[in-house]
């Protein structure tokens, strides 16, 4: 099987800095990756340059097929008159030049991609008044709409709530399971745990990769991190914490005579 | 001013007035939409400023009013689109550095209008227009530029939204945003001259922007909203002509400037829509 | 070019250029660049009115750039900053057209308030040039801190109790003043293209603050002198000389980089 994403040896420069030096990392189809790393560790520039926006001093970037992109944020004025439904639409054929005839076939595709991200109940607003998920949930489906092999999510899940969150996860998953394969960039690692098998981590321009279980470890994440870190199993679940479980006792033990 | 003595409708220069009025008003407010939503309101009248030196060129040289403004404002947008940077900030910097030339141009040009060609109305005609005494075969050429860049709006249509909601995302999406930017600004070079011909190079952006701002205020989709600023636009642009030709009669002998009227009704179709928004 | 009734024109292109050289530098940083070209723009119909009206130019000039102000902020309430800037300048402009049709002077009234008469200055106008030339400029190094840090970071400063409104039209107010005075003596060509040539030019050329107002108010200075001797030489309008050497100042320091 080929791959859906092949990054090889890539090397990114940005200002005279060398951002992302030797990044390589090959997804199958239908993988949940977690892109993750600190802020500034290049996340974003890694994913400019799989798109294509940065060009690498050295490296290749293989797509399996198109790729569909949900940016990290968009500067929306609330006075824009597009709704969602336009919006969706524009993913269709927003690339397109010339006149835009009404098509009910396309209507229908428009309205199936909004029941896909449950966004059917807030279709007919303006994108700039929706709420942070609801956004993330129509630049999704704008992504989705043309079908791609590769969806790419530069930090989805940022300013959301847990439970927006948690639902913008499940959605992910659903579009996994129908093959596509998906690169979600994140600073925080937790939401995604359960639900990635795929971890991409980045640090100093570096990339780790393997699958959750063999990185999600003590021992894997402290070497990465530079830093005490613990995986923490509860009711079935992982969780990731950084500190020396009881660091905070010992400091005072210490500083109280 | 005695051309305008018999009725409104049967005076040619009237009717060419209310030609070129609507010309330039349904292309301006179809494309001020997106002037307004891409921020740039001081790019277009930047354009509008740049033409003028075509319009004192053309005195100079007797060519056609319409070629004069067209070929310098295309010259400005392509200076613009030379110069611009991506940030917000430096487009805004961009725009002032070509507007300050465009009129310092402007003014060597009015200067040797006056001095060589002896036309003392030049300043005026050029900045503040003067619909009345626009040369006849000019209606013809305005409409149908109005109509060529209509059609180039619609053409451009989908991807200009997409790039206007967020340039990366269109990018993604296989749009060559740079070609898109070059080719609107081509259009709203179209739009500005057209407007210059109506009510002079430094209101054309009365056309360009009021209409649009106003439509934004009301409609709910994209579309809507270029056409009522169209439709806004044209009701300004013929309001003022009739206005234009009332005023005859409020101090004899003299007529009042057309542009002074479709400016005060695009502000009052601004107001109005404001206040509508709001109740 | 340096005969006794030259002279007067020598110190009022000076002084302008002092004030509009440094008030550039805060145009350039605040992104003000079209409100101040609309705010001279915007003064000029004032000076038609006083015409009208048979009072002293500069009343009418300062009431319509005031007006100006008054107008941007009331409308940067509801509208982008651009389009509100748009609204203002038209409606004043329009308001112009008819002044000076009504007041019979059209054509010569119109090319000196737009485009200047720095050759025909007299003493008269001497004390006005003095007070904007060294008033401005005092009055903007006593605002430098907080205007600078309203325009870098508006949240922080507001949250300094630093009103980023007052600031606007405290800075706005300025700009008018100086166009008001300016304008009947050098026109509003030259005062806008000195307040943004220059300190766009200066900006490429170093990112210190202090040095880059410094070298706005040299550059505006230089421009201001070469097109006086180029104008007296030629025989050509001096508005010429200045937008196109500001133009050529901005384009020489950007290629420089
Ligand atoms: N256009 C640019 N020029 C210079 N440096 C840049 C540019 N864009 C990003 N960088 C730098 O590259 C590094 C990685 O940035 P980014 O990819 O945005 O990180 P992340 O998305 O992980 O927060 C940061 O140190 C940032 O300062
Ligand atoms: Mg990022």
């Amino acid at each position: 099987m080929t791959a859906a994403l092949n990054v090889e040896g890539l090397r990114v420069t940005l200002g005279g800095r060398e951002v992302l030096h030797d990044v390589g990392f090959s997804l199958e189809p239908g993988a949940f990756c977690g892109l993750i790393g600190a802020n500034g560790s290049g996340k974003t520039t890694l994913l400019r340059t799989i798109l294509g926006f940065t060009s690498p001093s050295a490296g290749r970037v293989a797509l399996g097929g198109a790729a569909g992109y949900v940016p990290q944020k968009l500067q929306l004025d609330p006075d824009m008159p597009v709704r969602a439904r336009d919006f969706v639409e524009l993913g269709l054929n927003g690339h397109r030049f010339g006149f835009p005839l009404p098509s009910r076939a396309r209507r229908a595709k428009v309205e199936e991609m909004l029941a896909a991200v449950d966004a059917a109940g807030f279709a007919g607003q303006r994108i700039g008044e929706l709420s942070g998920g609801q956004q993330q949930r129509v630049l999704i489906a704008h992504a989705l709409i043309r079908q791609p092999k590769l969806l790419l999510l530069d930090e989805p899940l940022a300013n959301l709530d847990l439970r927006a969150a948690a639902e913008i996860i499940a959605l992910l998953r659903r579009v996994a399971k129908q093959g596509v394969t998906v690169l979600i960039s994140a600073h925080d690692m937790n939401p995604l745990l359960s639900a990635m098998d795929r971890i991409v981590y980045l640090a100093n321009g570096r990339a780790a990769s393997g699958t959750t279980q063999d990185v999600v470890r003590t021992e894997v994440l402290s070497a990465l991190y530079g830093y005490h870190i613990d995986v923490i199993r509860v009711h079935e679940r992982i969780l990731v914490v950084a500190g020396e479980h009881g660091a905070h006792g010992h400091e005072h033990v210490a500083t109280i005579p | 001013m005695t051309l305008l003595q018999p009725g409104f409708f049967s005076s040619l220069p009237v009717q060419n007035a209310l030609l070129i009025g609507a010309g330039a008003a349904l292309l301006s407010g179809a494309a001020g939409v997106f002037t307004v939503l891409r921020g740039q309101s001081f790019a277009g009248h930047a354009l509008a400023d740049v033409s003028a030196a075509g319009g004192a060129m053309a005195y100079l040289l007797g060519i056609s009013p319409l070629l004069g403004f067209f070929s310098l404002s295309v010259l400005g947008a392509l200076a613009l689109e030379a110069l611009g940077t991506r940030r917000a900030a430096g487009r805004d910097l961009a725009a002032g550095i070509v507007l300050g030339a465009g009129m310092g141009i402007t003014a060597l040009l009015l200067y040797l209008d006056v001095t060589v060609k002896g036309s003392a109305g030049a300043a005026v005609t050029v900045m503040f227009g003067s619909l009345f005494a626009t040369p006849p075969g000019l209606g013809r050429a305005v409409a149908l530029g109005a109509l060529a860049g209509l059609l180039g709006l619609g053409f451009i249509y989908r991807p200009l939204l997409l790039a206007s909601l967020d340039g990366e995302l269109a990018k993604a999406d296989g749009v060559n945003t740079r070609l898109l930017g070059a080719v609107y600004l081509l259009l709203l070079a179209l739009a500005v001259t057209l407007s210059a011909m109506a009510v002079g190079a430094i209101l054309s952006t009365a056309l360009l922007i009021g209409p649009a701002a106003a439509a934004l205020r009301l409609a709910r989709s994209p579309v809507a909203a270029m056409g009522l600023a169209a439709l806004l636009g044209l009701g300004c642009a013929w309001g003022g002509v009739w206005l234009a030709y009332q005023s005859y009669g409020w101090t004899p002998g003299h007529v009042w400037p057309v542009s002074f009227f479709i400016t005060a009704l695009v502000l009052v179709v601004y107001a109005a829509a404001s206040l509508a928004r709001r109740a | 070019m340096f005969a006794p009734y030259m002279l007067d024109a020598w110190i009022v292109a000076t002084l302008v250029a002092l004030a509009a050289g440094c008030a550039g530098y805060f145009v350039v940083l605040r992104g003000a660049g079209f409100a101040a070209h609309a705010l001279p723009m915007a003064a000029f119909p004032g000076a038609a009115l006083a015409g009208l009206l048979g009072i002293a130019r500069f009343y009418g000039l300062a009431v319509f750039a005031l007006g100006g102000v008054a107008g941007l902020a009331w409308l940067k309430r509801a509208q982008r900053p651009d389009a509100a800037t748009a609204l203002v300048l038209v409606a004043l402009l329009g308001l112009g057209a008819l002044f000076l049709s009504l007041s019979g002077q059209y054509s010569n009234a119109v090319y000196a308030l737009l485009f200047g008469q720095i050759l025909g200055v007299g003493p008269a106008d001497l004390p006005p040039a003095f007070a904007i030339g060294l008033g401005v400029p005092l009055a903007l190094l006593a605002c430098f801190r907080p205007l600078t840090y309203s325009a870098i970071a508006p949240d922080l400063a507001a949250a300094r109790g630093l009103s980023g409104a007052g600031l606007d039209l405290l800075f706005l107010g300025l700009l008018a003043v100086t166009s008001a005075v300016a304008l009947p003596i050098a026109g509003a060509l030259l005062v806008f293209t000195l307040m943004v040539g220059p300190a766009a030019a200066a900006r490429h050329l170093t990112r210190a603050p202090l040095p880059a107002l410094g070298l706005s108010m040299a550059l505006a200075l230089v421009i201001a002198w070469a097109a006086l001797a180029l104008a007296y030489l030629t025989g050509l309008p001096s508005g010429f000389f200045v937008g196109t050497l500001s133009a050529a100042a901005y384009l020489a320091a950007r290629l420089k980089r």
